[in-house]
């Protein structure tokens, strides 16, 4: 009796021994998937972009205020994209931002549970809506609308796209911000109350103060996303490159002119068909960039409560 | 804490200290509290009165309503949705019934304010901290701002140790001081009657040892209100004691009566570790 048990128990160690080191690797693989991917995306940008920059000079490419790789005299100076860039995200985030954060104070200070409720899901409802749609409601619908109050605007624009690309982004900000917002302990707040505050003062002066970090890296996140969109743009903005911070003329931006191109039959291995991965580079590093910054943010930001 | 400020609002001159047999004001008088969570009643028939410029201390196991009724009286349920109160808090010398839903809870507040179990300094500096009941009443004239502000780290007895760091986060103190701080904040604008729920759970001996010092050395400004599980503590800070059980008040009346003459079973069972 007691040798059987003996075997019985030492057969289920061994038995359980390979089955969570089977688990592990294969979740260990699954995780180094992952990163492999990453790598290989950055590795495949840099590759191109070297095939690239040994016939573009980097100062040409940094400096240069035309990008016209398509044209017989081509020139590559990324300004006039970064420029579209910048400009289309600056306009998201002017419409994003203010509008994000108090959809965020509303629902996460004021609105009674039931609304909280119905509003939050109805809310991330709109971030699964195809980002072509916002393309079309840009070009068809604000566009015309805008052309009512500013008589000569184009009938392409950064400032269409870019007021859609915010609409977009409201429900991400704002349920970044609603997050942080709702994690701040209701021990602040009803230290708050208790001094006699409202809630209007116990939301501008105690609530968003702690919830800073969150609410920077929900203005981050929008930018990464703002300067990632491509539909919206590509659609709506006119896909030329222009160097100008007019946002009521015509641009294109770093994710348009990499649309423009790939849809197009550049030969495998030319100038043209490199200049897609230099600007992808670039998008890259800007993303990579706000990456940092929002986690410099968030360090110095971080409130012990 | 020492009559630095001006006081708009509280009555009458500071009374002796507590433990002095002289006739004490009723600050507030409470009668046929009842109140409600939901359908659920936590108060029922509640009937006391709150002497002024005393410690007076609610004691009972968990449950028996302590801090319910403690926030009563800053109207902290009206945070809640669905609770209700019926019957009257009284505050004098006005005689209004501060739980009225007439009345505006932050009016009541304004003049009432509270200390609670875990410390919870705001994620500002000590400065802040202290100065955030006077801003949101709209106080920015600097040179009031500042005396206020030390006036109250005084009566905190904290202002020895911050004076050098008043800009330094408050989170950064320790427990104690934090929880100091917190009595600070508390001060500031100069309340009638200053709510402790728990104020010393959190803390170690030491900490709570110098709280209870606080406790006992403010009482002879303002009225004090403090729920406790340690019946030591009450013992210790306050010169009345209520011991309330599943809603009820069961007993009140001097600490030292009660802690050695209690007159009822409930009480007695309860002082003497039978139950709770």
């Amino acid at each position: 009796m007691a040798v059987a048990r003996q075997t019985l128990i030492r057969r289920g160690v061994r038995h359980r021994d390979v089955m969570e080191r089977t688990v592990e690797s294969v979740l260990f693989a699954c995780a180094a998937s992952a990163v492999a991917v990453t790598t290989a995306i950055v590795v495949v940008l840099l590759v191109e972009s070297a095939g690239f920059f040994s016939h573009v000079s980097i100062v040409d490419f940094l400096t240069d205020t035309m990008w016209t790789p398509l044209f017989a005299e081509a020139r590559y100076g990324i300004l006039p994209l970064l420029c579209g860039t910048v400009l289309a995200a600056a306009v998201a985030l002017t419409v994003a931002v203010p509008v994000g954060v108090m959809v965020a104070v509303y629902l996460s200070e004021f609105a009674p549970v039931k609304v909280r409720e119905t509003v939050k899901p109805l809310l991330e409802m709109l971030e699964g809506v195809p980002t072509v749609v916002y393309g079309y409601f840009a070009l068809l619908f604000v566009t015309p609308l805008l052309q009512n109050i500013i008589p000569d605007l184009p009938g392409f624009n950064v400032l269409s796209p870019g007021i859609v690309i915010g609409i977009m982004i409201v429900p991400y900000v704002g349920s970044v911000s609603e997050d942080a917002m709702r994690a701040v302990p209701q021990a602040l707040r009803e230290a708050s109350y208790a001094c006699g505050a409202t809630r209007l003062q116990t939301t501008l002066r105690v609530v968003m103060p702690a919830a800073t970090s969150g609410i920077a890296a929900a203005f981050v996140l929008g930018i990464a996303r703002a300067t990632g969109e491509t539909m919206v743009v590509a659609i709506a903005a006119g896909q030329q490159p222009n160097l100008t911070f007019d946002p009521t003329q015509p641009a294109a931006t770093i994710t348009a002119y990499i649309v423009q191109v790939a849809l197009g039959d550049l030969p495998h291995g030319s100038i043209g068909y490199q200049s897609i991965f230099a600007a992808g580079l670039v998008l890259l590093l800007i993303t990579l960039l706000f990456n940092i910054l929002a986690h410099v943010l968030r360090m110095r930001f971080r409130e012990a409560y | 804490m020492k009559g630095v400020m001006s006081n708009p609002v509280s009555v009458g001159v500071p009374s002796p200290q507590s433990g002095s047999t002289t006739q004490r004001n009723v600050k507030s008088s409470i009668r046929d509290l009842n109140f409600f969570y939901g359908d659920a009643q936590a108060l029922k028939h509640i009937d006391m009165e709150i002497y002024e410029h005393a410690v007076t201390a609610l004691i009972g196991p968990s449950g028996c309503g302590k801090s319910t009724l403690l926030r009563c009286f800053n109207r902290m349920h009206d945070l809640t949705p669905h609770t209700r109160y019926e019957g009257e808090i009284r505050l004098f010398p006005d005689d209004v019934n501060i739980v009225s839903p007439e009345v505006d809870p932050i009016e009541v507040r304004m003049r009432i304010s509270m200390v609670f179990q875990k410390p919870n300094p705001f994620p500002k500096s000590i400065y802040e901290n202290v100065a955030y009941g006077l801003r949101v009443r709209g106080v920015r004239n600097k040179t009031e701002l500042d005396g206020r502000v030390e006036a109250a780290l005084r009566g905190a007895a904290l202002w020895e140790e911050v004076k050098d760091r008043l800009g330094e986060p408050g989170t950064a103190l320790s427990g104690g001081q934090q929880q100091r701080l917190c009595i600070a904040r508390a001060l500031a604008t100069d309340p009638e009657i200053v709510l402790f729920d728990e104020p010393t759970s959190a803390l170690d001996p030491i900490a709570t040892a110098s709280i209870e010092d606080l406790i006992i050395s403010m009482a002879g400004s303002v009225t004090v209100l403090i729920v406790t599980h340690n019946m030591q503590q009450a013992a210790r800070v306050s010169t009345y004691t209520a011991f309330m059980y599943l809603g009820e008040l069961i007993e009140y009346g001097p600490t030292n009566e009660m802690f050695t003459r209690p007159r009822e079973q409930r009480t007695s069972d309860y002082l003497t570790g039978r139950f709770g």
